[in-house]
């Protein structure tokens, strides 16, 4: 008992501290006390789409890794966030100009990007979650797409505290704040990269926690082995559909952080190739695996930025640096000798453990 | 072999639809009773007219040649399959329109004839989703590690300890459930469907792939837990040394009906079931 509950322990203290030190590092970095680290300007404007997309990542490992199913259509939990997150952050500075209120606005755009994805969540779960496999994907798929679509018909505007919406109409009294198929305009950036690093903490917390608890194992139990869990008197639908909607819950939210963070944000955003490349991520980084997916979202999008110099080769270079780690970290013989350095390098400390 | 598990001597009298049971369990109410239950697949009577009645503290079982429907019979006590025909008591409530999940909350547990465990977690683990609905706490106060999540996840360690020792495995609480020696795996899945907390155990070929010192281990253990936890158990098997040392009430099925009841003297000596089994002598 002792040594399992400690190595979890232990394989969460590591994913905590790896993030922090990353985030302290960063701050270093920005402040520039020490002169010759710093960071270039391509990089400070990745940070916060980078807190983004681990958020995004760790969320749909909950539904990819840990609950088992595969769900294609995670940008459009985003999507519904980051519309819902800017329409409330910029009616409460509508509502109330004069005070100012950013922490507050931005606290509430993120609660609201939550709750609205979460009910998104339920809504689409209802008919997706009597599905398995294959199927799944595929409506999950079109779920994404068909958000994506409805997004770009939706019109917004306000006068004064007043919300005027329209459905295809886009001739709205007022100061408009989202345009169909503009997307949001004119924005107030609220997102900070303090901001991102908190939400991707508070991510680890919601799902490391649950995956070490009873619900975590039922969920577990149930990717499993569903008719074994049922036998047990395990509710499948109950805790297929509580993973399902914490993982758009996280979406939501690191969509309304998303569109935060940039003064024009269009629902085109969010397409399918947003669902694939989070999911690409979380591949990479090995389904189910926290930190992987913290990892591999981390690198692959400062990836691209770092390859600008190769110019019109950019993306040949990126499709070829996925599929090498692809191969490598699934070669058995590479596979082998990490496991046996790794033992190496443990088989003292655990010796050293056992004499204390 | 010599064998060391002695049955004690009960006597049998007769139940409610022509079924048996222990004299000591016929002032309670049985754990399971069945009436006229079957199931079709598409013509084919897997299951027809199946009558059985199990005591509070029985252990009986069910036996029968390869494809004779048992498994189908314990798929539709668990409803895995709902009956086309039919009904289901356990402990006196009629089950019908219900669920797996609810099916175990009213008293049934079980292990399978494949083992079926979560293999990539422990052995704790294994026993401690078991446990789901014994010892509960809700999912928030588990993400965010409230008083009520730490006495619930020291509650379930303990009680999984205690359970896991009745099969002298708590040592194995940390391996890896699909790492277990055979065995090891079937006696863990017992321990599983014991953490339910059932009134009723259906055990699925418990003894297979089991060397005859294990079987006799099993056998007193199977007494022990029953005697323990006041449960009654039902189980299918092909070991006849395990069935006739063990089971107090047998009931035979062949081609999906029941051909025989009664004590496992009586099933020994009963030329219909030795029929079953063996065929028929040739005249002459």
């Amino acid at each position: 008992m002792k040594t399992r509950k400690s190595k979890s322990f232990s394989g969460n203290f590591i994913t905590y501290a790896m993030v922090i030190v990353a985030f302290l590092l960063c701050e270093l970095a920005l402040s520039g006390v020490i002169p010759g680290f710093k960071m270039s300007r391509s990089l400070k404007g990745q940070l916060v789409p980078i807190c983004v997309y681990i958020v995004m990542a760790v969320s749909l490992n909950l539904t990819v890794g840990i609950s088992g199913e595969l769900s294609l259509g995670h940008a459009g939990f985003m999507s519904v966030g980051a519309f819902s997150g800017i329409l409330v952050s910029q009616w409460l500075l509508s509502a109330f100009p004069e005070t100012n209120l950013e922490l507050v606005r931005l606290l509430a755009a993120l609660a609201t990007g939550g709750v609205v994805a979460a009910i998104a969540g339920v809504l689409i779960g209802i008919p997706v979650l009597r599905l398995r496999g294959d199927y799944l994907a595929i409506v999950t798929l079109a779920f994404g797409e068909i958000i994506r679509n409805l997004l770009n018909c939706v019109y917004f505007s306000f006068e004064g505290a007043n919300l005027n919406f329209s459905f295809l109409d886009p001739n709205l009294p007022g100061n408009i704040v989202i345009n169909g198929p503009m997307g949001a305009i004119g924005v107030k950036k609220l997102a900070s990269f303090e901001a991102g690093f908190i939400l991707v903490l508070f991510t680890l917390v919601v799902v490391l926690n649950l995956i070490n608890s009873r619900s975590g194992r039922a969920i577990m139990a149930i990717r499993d082995n569903r008719i074994a869990a049922e036998s047990v008197g395990i509710n499948v639908t109950k805790y297929r559909m509580l993973a399902f909607v914490i993982s758009a819950a996280l979406a939501g939210m690191a969509g309304a952080l998303y569109g935060l963070n940039y003064s024009t944000v269009q629902a085109a955003k969010f397409k399918f190739d947003t669902s694939i490349l989070v999911l690409v991520f979380v591949v990479l980084g090995g389904i189910g695996n926290i930190r992987g997916s913290i990892i591999a979202a981390t690198v692959l999008t400062i990836l691209p930025e770092m390859l600008r110099e190769f110019g019109n080769y950019r993306m040949l270079i990126y499709a070829i640096v996925l599929i090498v780690v692809m191969l490598v970290t699934n070669n058995p013989m590479l596979k082998s000798t990490l496991d046996s350095l790794k033992g190496k390098i443990f088989k003292k400390s655990v010796k050293e453990g056992d004499k204390a | 072999m010599t064998q060391k598990y002695k049955r004690e001597p009960v006597k049998m009298v007769p139940a409610p639809s022509h079924g048996i049971l222990p004299e000591r369990d016929v002032l309670s109410r049985p754990v399971l009773e069945t009436r006229n239950l079957g199931i079709d697949f598409g013509g084919l009577h897997a299951v027809e007219d199946f009558n059985l009645v199990i005591g509070k503290t029985e252990i009986a079982g069910l036996i029968g040649p390869n494809g004779a429907g048992k498994t189908t019979v314990f798929n539709l006590l668990t409803k895995v399959y709902q009956p086309t025909m039919g009904t289901i008591l356990i402990n006196g409530r009629d089950t019908a329109g219900m669920n797996t999940v609810q099916a175990n909350k009213l008293g049934i547990a079980r292990t399978f004839q494949n083992i079926r465990l979560f293999g990539n977690m422990s052995v704790e683990d294994n026993v401690r989703i078991g446990l789901h609905n014994q010892i509960g706490y809700s999912t928030v106060s588990g993400i965010f590690r409230l008083p009520s999540f730490w006495k619930g996840e020291r509650e379930q360690h303990e009680r999984a300890l205690d359970l896991l020792s009745i099969f002298d495995m708590q040592d194995l609480a940390d391996h890896q459930a699909g790492s277990l020696p055979y065995g090891a795996q079937r006696r863990l899945e017992i321990v599983r469907a014991l953490a339910t907390n059932p009134s009723l155990l259906l055990l699925d070929e418990p003894a297979a792939g089991m060397n005859p010192h294990e079987t006799e281990e099993l056998m007193e253990n199977i007494a022990k837990i029953r005697d323990k936890f006041k449960i009654a158990v039902l189980l299918i098997e092909h070991d006849m040394n395990l069935v006739m040392g063990i089971c107090e009430g047998i009931c035979v099925l062949n081609y999906g009906r029941v051909i025989a009841k009664g004590t496992p003297e009586e099933i020994q000596n009963n030329p219909i079931v030795i029929e079953a089994y063996l065929g028929k002598r040739k005249e002459g």
